[in-house]
């Protein structure tokens, strides 16, 4: 159909992925009455609540960004969470896993078990007390086979879950926010966005980041042939010999089930460099609870999952 | 700083289920390097754990558990690879007709639709169905994989009629100078490395056409610019400024605008970005104008530079229709058009589509999957341009008013089908 004589050429890959980044937040903050922003204190959520500053800049952002936490953290990521929140002016909201442990709406998994799943309770609950309609997610769709199915404006249903064989249709940029009461939707402005565009974007926009994503020192052990740290999260089995190595995280998790990688890339171009050259994936390098089955991300969304 | 400069094109698999559409994509991705090692080994294991050989390729983005065990899609699957030039975003669709919906979801945003087609099955209905769908969506540009030559002995009579076939069928739907490739996606075979059995064919592998293929603005050089206003923003200081995506044409301060509906004109004094302000802003960016008047302009309004849009509450539009429920004449829906929701209503149907013959014949009612036409009427104006000059400012969803499912894509105006 050539009903255009323009072309796109003038605008260049990255500036296509924040142009629409920011409509959809723009977007949904129009339609939704209550939007929250997922923020865990990684480099997914750090582009987000940066994308978000800009959105409605000079004005503040018109909504709050919730941490679920798990209990199981990295000192610094704490640390840089209250710092991002301060410098973006944005109202900062916690819910624990461990009160949900505490009120028994989840199993106490003990002190080394694995808390990642049970954030979803977590997450759901919060959602539920503060009546979000909304809540924006740093997940992208080249992270794992389930999300590379799924909209930018996923549908949860009153119970939290997702209905992969039931989606919406999604026509243009026709984002369409309505939801009844119970029911909110995932939204995903960064679905289109690579590792690599998101590290590419960080050193453009000078974004901080936790310092755990640069190359440190650290005692470490292999489990399941991923490097796990020592912590007060993790029991050593018999035959785990921590060791002191040089490396990074390539994403910021649950501190008892997120895996370091061995790396000397303490700059943004030295990770940009080592993030073209890899050959495993981000997921692959650095997830445990991704290994249990062919299908666990796509069960932990159904349930409602980040 | 390291800044690449590659733009960025989309593109949507289209044809019938059992194709191969989704083995095509495994294979393109396979063969350039950009699966990584642990996703490639996970195929494998996936593969091996339901008894279908050594690597089914079509399990890298048929990820979720109910397709990998029916072997076909049911949704689209997004994936990402990258050329020195160029970032391709891939949406590998389903080829069921049950699952038209999530074609018409992948192939909406598409520039380039790549149509697969079993050589030895030939030209099928469903294949036609996306065919037209493509076309109807304003997909600019077509390539052809005619696949599984592998399974007709690279037989170029074959391969040479379903070429005819296809391109007469494309040309009748409007597109043109459609280029058809003999591939083997199982094998490999003229995907990202040219074959090595077809001595008859000297033409691109499908990565080479893709890499080489134009990309198109939303909306055309003879219309306007258009901004539909997303947020209102306030500046420090006092002032408005209005915030939303640049949708064809272009802008530059010193312009001439149009308020719509209003129909206020005022001068644009600023164009003001995420980074800086510019001095020409076009299709695809989000931007925040600056206007030389004070207007009483919010969110649902529209930017705009002459040649102005239609304001309206009756037009014809063509209608993809996905829902079990039949459409009917006096139906109620809310109307999404660029930042405006309105409730509407199904005056009249004017006729459905007929997919062999690209005719349009007498309806009462569309049934799922139905293309056709209807005037709507709406409750608040809307500012619309033909679906052909602008895919922003054309284009509309219908959506239940009490269950919020979308369950029509809107186009203003009639295809440009030669036997319409």
């Amino acid at each position: 159909m050539s009903t255009s004589n323009n072309t796109r050429d003038e605008i260049h890959s990255l500036d296509y992925l924040e142009s629409h980044a920011v409509f959809i937040l723009r977007e949904v903050a129009a339609e939704c009455e209550r939007p929250v922003l997922l923020f865990s204190g990684g480099k997914d959520s750090a582009v987000l609540l940066h994308l978000a500053s800009k959105a409605f800049a000079p004005q503040g952002i018109p909504f709050p960004i919730l941490h679920v936490d798990t209990g199981h953290n990295f000192p610094e990521v704490l640390a840089y969470r209250d710092a991002q929140a301060a410098r973006y002016g944005a109202q900062l909201l916690v819910a624990r896993v461990q009160d949900s442990i505490d009120q028994g709406k989840v199993p106490n998994p003990g002190p080394f078990g694995m808390r990642n799943r049970l954030q979803t309770v977590t997450l759901l609950d919060a959602i539920t007390e503060n009546k979000f309609d909304a809540a924006f997610g740093g997940a992208r769709r080249d992270e794992d086979k389930a999300r590379a199915k799924e909209r930018v404006l996923s549908f949860r249903d009153s119970f939290g879950q997702w209905d992969p064989r039931q989606q919406r249709p999604e026509l243009w940029h026709l984002y369409q926010g309505k939801v009844n009461s119970g029911e909110h939707l995932r939204a995903f402005p960064l679905s289109d966005w690579t590792e690599l565009d998101v590290w590419t974007y960080i050193q453009q926009e000078n974004i901080i980041l936790p310092e755990i994503y640069f190359a440190h020192e650290r005692d470490v052990f292999l489990r399941d042939s991923m490097w796990l740290s020592t912590n007060e999260f993790v029991e050593l089995r018999a035959d785990e010999v921590p060791e002191r190595r040089t490396v990074r995280y390539r994403t910021v998790g649950d501190a008892s089930c997120t895996g370091a990688v061995l790396s000397t890339a303490s700059t943004l171009s030295e990770i940009i460099t080592e993030v073209s050259t890899t050959n495993v994936s981000e997921r692959g390098a650095t997830r445990a609870d991704d290994k249990f089955s062919e299908t666990a991300m796509e069960d932990r969304k159904r349930e409602g999952y980040f | 700083m390291t800044r690449t400069v590659q733009d960025l094109m989309r593109f949507a698999t289209v044809g019938s289920v059992d194709d191969g559409k989704s083995t095509l994509i495994g294979r393109l991705l396979v063969d350039t390097r950009q699966l990584f090692d642990d996703q490639l080994d996970a195929v494998v294991q996936a593969s091996a754990k339901r008894g279908v050989g050594d690597l089914d390729l079509s399990f890298v983005t048929d990820g979720l558990r109910a397709e990998r065990e029916q072997g076909i899609t049911i949704d689209v699957a997004y994936r990402y690879s990258s050329s020195p030039s160029r970032k391709f975003v891939i949406a590998d669709c389903p080829g069921h007709v049950q699952y038209t919906r999530n074609m018409a979801t992948g192939a909406s945003t598409a520039d380039v639709a790549l149509v697969v087609i079993d050589v030895v099955a030939g030209l099928k209905e469903q294949t036609r169905r996306h065919l037209c769908i493509a076309a109807l969506l304003g997909v600019r540009h077509v390539i052809v994989a005619a696949n599984k030559m592998d399974t007709c002995g690279w037989d170029q009579e074959i391969f040479e009629r379903v070429a005819a076939d296809v391109r007469a069928f494309s040309e009748t739907v409007g597109f043109h100078e459609v280029l058809v490739i003999p591939v083997s996606a199982l094998h490999g075979d003229n995907v990202v490395d040219p074959s090595a059995v077809a001595a008859w064919y000297n033409g691109p592998t499908v990565l080479s056409a893709l890499e080489n293929a134009p990309l198109g603005s939303r909306g055309s050089a003879d219309t306007g610019a258009r901004l539909p206003i997303q947020w209102v923003l306030r500046q420090n200081g006092g002032g408005r400024t209005y915030a939303g995506m640049v949708a064809g044409g272009t802008l530059r301060p010193g312009d001439t605008v149009t308020l719509l509906p209003q129909n206020v004109t005022t001068t644009l004094r600023a164009i003001h970005t995420l980074r800086e302000d510019l001095t020409e802003a076009f299709d695809s960016m989000s931007v925040d104008l600056d206007l030389a008047d004070e207007t009483d302009a919010g969110r649902g309004d529209l930017i705009a530079t002459a040649p102005l849009p239609r304001v309206a509450t009756e037009f014809e539009a063509t209608l993809c229709w996905f829902s079990d429920a039949p459409l009917r004449p006096g139906s109620r829906w809310r109307l999404k058009h660029t930042t405006r929701s309105t409730p509407a209503r199904i005056e009249s149907i004017g006729g459905l589509l007929a997919l062999d013959s690209l005719t349009s014949g007498p309806a009462d009612s569309f049934a799922n999957n139905d293309i056709g036409f209807v005037t709507i009427r709406t409750a608040q104006p809307i500012c619309i341009d033909d679906y052909l000059d602008n895919r922003v400012t054309g284009s509309f969803v219908l959506v239940d008013e009490v269950s919020n499912i979308t369950v029509a894509a809107g186009m203003i105006g009639r295809p440009h089908f030669s036997t319409l």
